[in-house]
């Protein structure tokens, strides 16, 4: 028990002595919170009443592109005086079932994603029946309009993967790598269908556990050490690109890093040369335009795309425009 | 828990019935309805999902509207046509990891026969009963020749299938999910049978809910009313005992599996009818969520006790839960918290109901 005591008090005058004399003059929660001090006071900017918009994605926990979704999104509730709720669930039948809550709960307004469309079709039939207004996002685009949905905003995964095909054969790369980290996801599927289609030289797929990043890791490394003639690959999430820069780097490998969506991390390796390119599809504005369209409905009967999805990607991003991108990054909105 | 393979905890409660066995020590017991009552392992956690349910009626508006409870039962039902058969096969002392992704391999092979051999629907629906039971009875068979532990047979089982639902997926239609069947013959009728909602005064119900009340009752009736009923709790109780009694230990264990893969099988179905085509990646960590709701139910993880009603009451506890969060607007991103949390409150409960009550016996 004394002996406990001596740790503790140790412990104790440890921790307050660093805390005192370790103060850091840049970055940190210091930094971060003048930032958010400077940001916009949140007021909404429009006198409708409060609606309240329900928003139900195929997101497992912890996503950071699902992240820079809800900011967008909350952001836009809050100048559109928006009660948003948000929940997620990445299976098929809990996913419909959370669109059935919603509706259950008569919400003014639901967006939701298509990635398992055919498991979806019911309860978004059950929400339009219900006289409330649905916007697709994400995924989805071929189902939207055949659901009743208003609009789809979001990236074409075919397009985008084509968009990398190209981008790839400009790179002069001749042995590419896609990298899964969600099976069972047709997007993802399309994503690299679509690499496929327009690169010249030869792809493989590998599929990894996405919750498991060691687990990742090993799998894009023991595949580098298998075949040293593969010179490009393409990861399908922002987090997944450093990863496969230290696989890479463990296995002694030449390939070049490309990947799908940004984030702090994948803008920085940009800038510095890390990485070869990432596709943007904007996640911001898929959030962000969904509350804001539905808003629009609701206001003013507006509809957006003319029946067509209204697309947020792909946009190539490489070492150019990495720098102008960082600031938005760090704050969770790129 | 004894070896012995007399009921004792599960006589139904107002049963009369003068037993035809030889009057030993406690059966000659007059014991009062109440008392009885209190000694169903079932009874903390009907507690603990009538606690949850008054605690969401006051925190969730809009938890009591027909329609929500409505939701509310089909996401039980879900888990609960799969809590049914995995308590009894706990009450068997064993563990069944494979049961997740068993669901969705039954839906995939039903789906895909159905759709590369054109064969009415209904013809894919039976050559998946066959093939889910026959990856049941393996599990059993493997269990029981080899004498490993269920926990790393069904490991193993459940590895397999995870990468044979994905690569048989594959393989056949070239992507991770199937191909629709909506168009095919026989569709509408499963569609019927498996997925139809039932309307009832402007609410609809699906008819999982039936499906799952109906399990309930077929495995409370084996429990409580038959032999093989006596062979799962003496199995789970004490192998070796039963064994020496004449208890077919072997074949109750792989009949156990196969009914949870029957299960499975239901379930999978449901999946497949009511979506048209079915993600090769899914239903993995359901397993663990059916083991829950048995042990919420009141199932000891031990084997040897427990109960189907009970299973379908944590089954219940489990949806209100889930759901009742979403209604209650809480922050997603404590979703799990919350849930593990209620869980746990609700099984302490559970525990000290059961130990109030045996205490009061």
């Amino acid at each position: 028990m004394a002996r406990f005591r001596t740790w503790a008090v140790i412990a104790l005058a440890g921790t307050l002595s660093l805390s005192l004399s370790a103060c850091s003059s840049t970055g940190g929660k210091r930094a971060e919170d003048a930032r958010k001090a400077a940001a916009a006071q949140g007021r909404p900017a429009v006198n409708t009443p409060r609606w309240t918009f329900a928003m139900i994605t195929h997101s497992g926990d912890g996503d950071t592109f699902w992240d820079i979704v809800q900011n967008g999104a909350k952001q836009a509730a809050v100048k559109d005086n928006i009660n948003f709720l948000y929940s997620h669930d990445d299976q098929a039948q809990q996913q419909a079932q959370l669109v059935d809550a919603a509706v259950d709960k008569k919400v003014d307004g639901v967006i939701v994603t298509l990635a398992k469309p055919d498991a979806m079709k019911a309860a978004v039939a059950r929400a339009e029946k219900a006289g409330i207004p649905v916007i697709t996002v994400n995924s989805g685009s071929a189902e939207s309009k055949a659901f009743g949905a208003l609009t789809h905003i979001g990236q074409d995964e075919t397009v985008a993967g084509e968009a990398v095909g190209d981008e790839l054969n400009k790179r002069g790369r001749k042995k590419a790598l896609c990298v899964l980290h969600e099976q069972g996801n047709v997007g993802h599927e399309q994503r690299c269908d679509g690499v496929a289609k327009t690169f010249h030289g030869t792809l493989q797929k590998l599929y990894v556990n996405g919750t498991d990043m060691p687990d990742v890791q090993s799998a894009i490394e023991a595949k580098l050490q298998a075949d040293n003639s593969l010179d490009a690959v393409v990861t399908l999430g922002a987090p997944y690109a450093d990863t496969a820069v230290k696989a890479k780097n463990d296995a002694g490998s030449k390939a070049e890093i490309d990947t799908f969506d940004l984030n702090a991390q994948v803008a920085a390796e940009l800038k510095n040369g890390t990485l070869g390119f990432a596709v943007d599809q904007q996640p911001y504005l898929q959030g962000y335009e969904a509350v804001d369209l539905l808003w629009a409905y609701k206001y003013n009967g507006d509809v957006l795309g003319g029946g067509k999805p209204v697309l947020t990607g792909p946009q190539i991003v490489t070492k150019d425009q990495a720098a102008a991108l960082a600031a938005y990054t760090e704050r969770g909105t790129r | 828990m004894s070896a012995t393979i007399d009921k004792t905890a599960d006589e139904k409660p107002g049963d009369e019935k003068p037993s035809n066995e030889k009057p030993s020590d406690e059966r000659i017991l007059q014991t009062s309805p109440l008392k009885k009552l209190l000694s169903r392992p079932e009874l903390g956690s009907v507690v603990g999902a009538l606690a949850v349910f008054v605690f969401f009626a006051c925190a969730a508006d809009g938890f009591l509207n027909a329609a929500s409870l409505s939701t509310v039962l089909y996401a039980s039902s879900t888990i609960g046509i799969m809590a049914v058969p995995v308590a009894l096969l706990m009450i068997g002392g064993e563990f069944d990891l494979s049961a997740g992704v068993l669901v969705t391999s039954s839906a995939l092979i039903s789906s895909m026969f159905s759709y590369q051999m054109t064969a009415n629907t209904w013809v894919g629906a039976g050559v998946s009963l066959l093939v889910t039971l026959a990856i049941g009875a393996f599990n059993g068979f493997m269990l029981t020749r080899t004498k490993l532990p269920s926990f790393i047979v069904t490991l193993g089982t459940f590895l397999m299938l995870t990468g044979m639902n994905l690569g048989f997926t594959k393989l056949i239609d070239g992507t991770v999910s199937t191909k629709t069947i909506a168009d095919m013959e026989g569709f509408p009728s499963a569609h019927d049978v498996f997925a139809s909602t039932l309307t009832i005064g402007g609410v609809g119900f699906k008819v999982t809910i039936l499906w799952w009340l109906g399990l309930v009752a077929l495995a409370s009736w084996i429990l409580l009313r038959t032999r093989a009923g006596n062979w799962i709790f003496a199995v789970g109780g004490n192998q070796d005992a039963a064994r020496a009694v004449g208890v077919p230990v072997a074949k109750t264990k792989i009949g156990l599996y196969m009914g949870v893969a029957f299960g499975a099988w239901i379930s999978g179905q449901h999946l497949l009818f009511s979506f048209d085509s079915v993600q090769s990646g899914e239903g993995v960590g359901n397993e663990l969520i059916y083991i829950i709701a048995a042990v919420i139910g009141g199932c000891l993880i031990t084997g040897g006790y427990g109960s189907a009603i009970g299973s379908a009451v944590g089954a219940l506890l489990f949806g209100m839960t889930s759901k009742g969060i979403v209604f209650a607007e809480w922050n997603p991103d404590w979703f799990k918290f919350f849930l593990g949390a209620m869980l746990l409150l609700a099984t302490l409960l559970n525990t000290w109901v059961k130990k109030r009550a045996e205490a009061t016996t």
